[in-house]
């Protein structure tokens, strides 16, 4: 309190009153003279109030009406015109009458209650000296005859049982899923497994897929899984064929492409969005929901945006009957980044 | 009212009989007259921006009536069903009951559609009102004691806004919301050590499984709910406790409130805005679509649409995740620590959490005031203040624009790459450029103020001497113009204290730190214009339309030199 600095608390003695004269502070000249409303002092704008206030009363009524009208003129078909003609003329009519009761209000107070302005006193929220001298021997004598500061060890056992009580209920939730364990490493490509349609689980045949050609894949045993919406998850792959030429040569990906078919996850290796759109000129893999962007002709690395790893890629064969395989699940997890990932 | 004047009310009518039955009866079981005499003619101060946190508040019970109708039809199930309503596009798809049920009551529910409309609308709306009510008490300075308690309440039920809106945004599991469900498992992800876990935890397995719509829906229609009204009747409590604030004016003090009662101006006021709150966003869910969510199909972790955004106040982290380079990411001793999403989604949200709640009790501590403050600042007159608000408000829309940079991309015709570099910059140079322009402004306002104050109006009238000179005649404030001019205070800046006293104890790196901070925040400042400044001016005779031969002379002197 004492070093709050104020030019014109009067404190400060650079701002002493010069011979008392001109005071150091300008005084609140207080409330200006209260000016009257037109219907304060003309019946005829009084009575000119009153009737708006009346007529948005009825507008609201008719509003309701007309909502109940509608909502038995207008049953639903299931087509968008039944729908819209529906939604707004319900939308109008419970919006006017709710809408309409509230101008209504409001009018009525501004126009018709007094506006004369009124003081209430505030309070200093501390206690006087009196209060607070009894509530702190209130707190006291209650401490004392609570008997806790002789009995130190009944305060000692008071907080470690109230400490200990919530636990159960943190043990209570363990249930709520099961550990992770590797589950989020591996996903339901495996050794043989068929690249299939994205969503028909139809295989596809090595020969269908044309340089510049995208494919959404999933394995073909998805829809065997009792989870498959969880499998899709990890095991989601885009399926694009280039030019070989045009891809960076890895010696240690040599034969996990099939004559310039690469498969890689669609699932971002930043949080986990589908990387759904591709630049067939660029070969750039863009995830629409953060802009990670992957190179295809870099393996898949993180060329721009907040993904740091690249795609995931699957390796993959044709089996005899020319449709496209997995050689093995991949090789690293898939998706999003998580602490035990490695 | 022709009972005036007498002492004991002696009901004349048979309706005033009744009432004054009801009453006694209510008066001699719950204490009603001391109720009625204690509150009913409180007086509330008017102003428009008091009416932003009513906004907020009406749209939360909004929330709680539109919410009710939908939960009669809605079903937090992710039991996968086939789709047998009557929107033809979708007949026999394979989605959710959560999906489903949430088509059924867009397309085979009479007001159905409008009474999801008119829920997401006022989730937005309630955000929104909590943000700007939030800017209005940050700009006035009404979080300054004794409202310190009252600003983390808000604090607290902002962030739990945030909470609802999210989990209500999941419900209805269509492609949209799913999408964002898979973000929020990305993030929690990348929580280090725990993430994995807590991500089994929350969706019962891997993700999506089928028990995160069921307990999202319980922590939206209960929990969060729930903890919302708690907060907001403590808030509502301390406001009643406290009394409000009022802006600065002729008969205005900071020992008393001035408005208008209770019963009836504000009863009527108060209650007519909540129906006119309520009727504008009927108005708004009848004649806007909003969340078209037959547009996106079910939710699929494989497809998605183009341009996908969130909600609005969601956006600030989701612009954030775009921003943020994708480099921080380290993996020590066999585990990852992925903090390119770590970082920009929790670690930031999180301080910028912490530094609302801090800022009251930062500036208190800077400026050693320990007085209570009911009468609110101008926002000019505490230009530091507004600057930082300013800047948290410029880096805030950095952020959110971020979120939609593909779109600004796609409309502007420019590369995303240089649009995300250009927002990355911006997020680091806008945000100070900001502080430093609105502190000048404040600065200047602040002068223009005590020009007023000493000089009074232009009046645009100009007068010609009998010496051939030319000056435009002032006018003088009348005192109640004056005033709000005047009344404020300004902080002067603590003397920063050497490193150590005279006799060689060192001064405490935090009394030092102190100082400093005061130096930033007063050491630039504009004080107003004090009895004898204006006597002064008066007696120079400025610009005013004083007839005295001394006022034309420095009249003179000041065009001369300025010729």
């Amino acid at each position: 309190m004492s070093d709050i600095q104020l030019p014109n608390s009067g404190k400060s003695p650079a701002d002493e009153p010069d011979a008392g004269r001109t005071p150091v502070r300008f005084r609140n000249p207080g409330l200006p003279a209260h000016r009257h409303r037109q219907a304060d002092v003309d019946p005829r704008a009084a009575k000119r109030a009153e009737r708006q206030v009346l007529a948005m009363l009825g507008l609201s009524a008719v509003g309701s009406i007309f909502f109940i009208v509608a909502y038995f003129a207008f049953p639903l078909d299931g087509t968008f015109a039944t729908l819209q003609v529906s939604n707004i003329s319900l939308g109008l009519g419970l919006g006017a009458g709710i809408f309409f009761i509230g101008t209504a209000a409001v009018h009525l107070a501004k126009t018709l209650m007094p506006d004369t302005e009124m003081f209430d006193e505030r309070h200093p929220q501390r206690g006087t000296e009196a209060e607070r001298t009894d509530a702190a021997a209130i707190m006291v004598q209650g401490g004392q005859e609570s008997g806790l500061g002789r009995r130190p060890f009944i305060l000692g056992g008071l907080v470690g049982a109230a400490a200990l009580a919530p636990l159960p209920a943190v043990v209570l939730l363990r249930d709520l899923g099961p550990a992770p364990g590797g589950a989020l490493a591996h996903t339901l490509w495996d050794e043989g497994v068929r690249l299939a349609l994205d969503p028909s689980a139809e295989p596809i045949l090595a020969s269908d897929v044309t340089i510049g050609s995208v494919f959404h894949v999933i394995p073909e045993n998805l829809y065997e899984s009792d989870h498959f919406l969880d499998e899709k998850a990890k095991a989601a792959v885009l399926l694009m064929r280039v030019d070989p030429d045009v891809v960076d040569v890895r010696e240690d990906r040599a034969g996990w492409d099939v004559d310039g078919i690469y498969a890689y996850s669609k699932i971002c290796t930043h949080v986990g969005c589908p990387v759904a759109l591709y630049e067939q000129q660029t070969h750039h893999l863009l995830c629409p929901c953060h802009q990670s962007t992957f190179d295809l002709t870099q393996h898949c690395k993180v060329i721009f945006g907040p993904a740091k790893r690249a795609l995931p890629q699957l390796p993959i064969s044709v089996d005899d009957e020319g449709y496209l395989v997995a050689q093995s699940d991949f090789l690293e997890p898939p998706g999003p980044s998580y602490w035990e990932r490695g | 009212m022709s009972t005036t004047g007498t002492n004991a009310y002696t009901p004349t009518s048979r309706t005033a009989r009744l009432s004054a039955g009801a009453a006694d009866y209510l008066d001699e079981r719950i204490g009603a007259a001391r109720l009625v005499k204690g509150f009913a003619r409180k007086v509330f101060p008017d102003h428009w921006s008091f009416m932003l946190g009513e906004v907020a508040l009406y749209s939360f019970v909004i929330l709680l009536i539109s919410g009710t109708f939908l939960t009669l039809f809605y079903v937090p199930s992710m039991t996968l069903v086939e789709y047998e309503g009557s929107y033809a596009p979708m007949y026999g798809v394979t989605m959710s009951e959560a999906y489903a049920s949430s088509l059924n009551l867009s397309f085979d529910i009479r007001g159905g559609l409008l009474m999801r409309q008119v829920h997401h609308w006022s989730a937005l709306i309630f955000v929104a009102a909590i943000v700007v009510h939030m800017l209005r008490v940050f700009f006035t300075g009404a979080f300054r004691k004794p409202r310190e308690f009252n600003w983390v309440l808000g604090v607290i039920l902002a962030v739990l806004a945030l909470a609802e809106g999210f989990t209500g945004y999941s419900l209805p599991d269509d492609l949209l919301s799913g999408n964002g469900l898979r973000i929020i498992e990305g993030v929690i992800l990348a929580i280090p050590v725990v993430g994995t876990y807590i991500v089994f935890f929350l969706f019962g397995g891997e993700f999506p499984g089928e028990s995160i719509i069921p307990r999202l829906y319980i922590l939206h229609v209960f929990v969060l709910p729930g903890l919302i009204l708690a907060v907001i009747a403590l808030h509502l409590a301390l406001v009643v406790a406290h009394k409000h604030t009022q802006y600065p004016g002729p008969g205005r003090t900071n020992d008393n409130v001035v408005g208008f009662p209770l019963l009836p101006v504000y009863a009527a006021k108060a209650g007519g805005f909540f129906f006119i709150v309520f009727g504008v966003i009927i108005l708004i869910s009848g004649l806007v679509s909003i969340n078209a969510i037959w547009n996106y199909g079910p939710y699929d972790p494989s497809p998605i649409s183009a341009g996908t955004q969130p909600d609005w106040y969601i956006g600030f982290v989701d612009g954030l995740l775009r921003l943020m380079p994708g480099q921080p990411e380290f993996t020590i001793a066999g585990f990852t620590l992925s903090l390119n999403v770590f970082l920009p989604s929790l670690v930031v949200p999180g301080l910028m959490v912490v530094a609302l709640l801090a800022y009251p009790f930062l500036e208190q501590w800077v400026t050693g005031d320990k007085r209570e403050h009911h009468l609110l600042d101008r926002p000019r007159n505490a230009p530091v203040r507004t600057g930082i608000g300013v800047m948290a408000i410029v880096s805030y829309c950095v952020m959110w624009a971020a979120a939609g940079n593909d779109l600004m991309a796609i409309a502007f015709g420019l590369s995303i790459n240089d649009l995300t570099w250009l927002l990355r910059f911006a997020f680091f140079v806008l945000p100070p450029v900001a502080f430093v322009v609105t502190k000048r402004i404040c600065l200047s306002l602040q002068r223009k103020d005590r020009e007023l104050a000493l000089h009074g109006h232009e009046t645009g009238r100009v007068v010609r001497t009998a010496d051939g000179e030319y000056f435009e005649v002032h006018e003088p404030l009348s005192e109640t113009e004056r005033w709000v001019l005047v009344q404020h205070e300004a902080y002067r800046p603590l003397a920063i204290p050497p490193k150590k006293h005279e006799d060689g104890r060192k001064v405490p790196a935090h009394e030092r730190l102190r100082a400093n901070l005061s130096n930033f925040f007063f050491e630039d400042r504009v004080e107003p214009v004090t009895p004898r400044e204006l006597e002064a001016a008066r007696h120079h005779g400025d610009h005013e339309a004083i007839e005295q031969p001394e006022g034309r002379e420095a009249e003179r002197r000041e065009l001369g030199s300025s010729v």
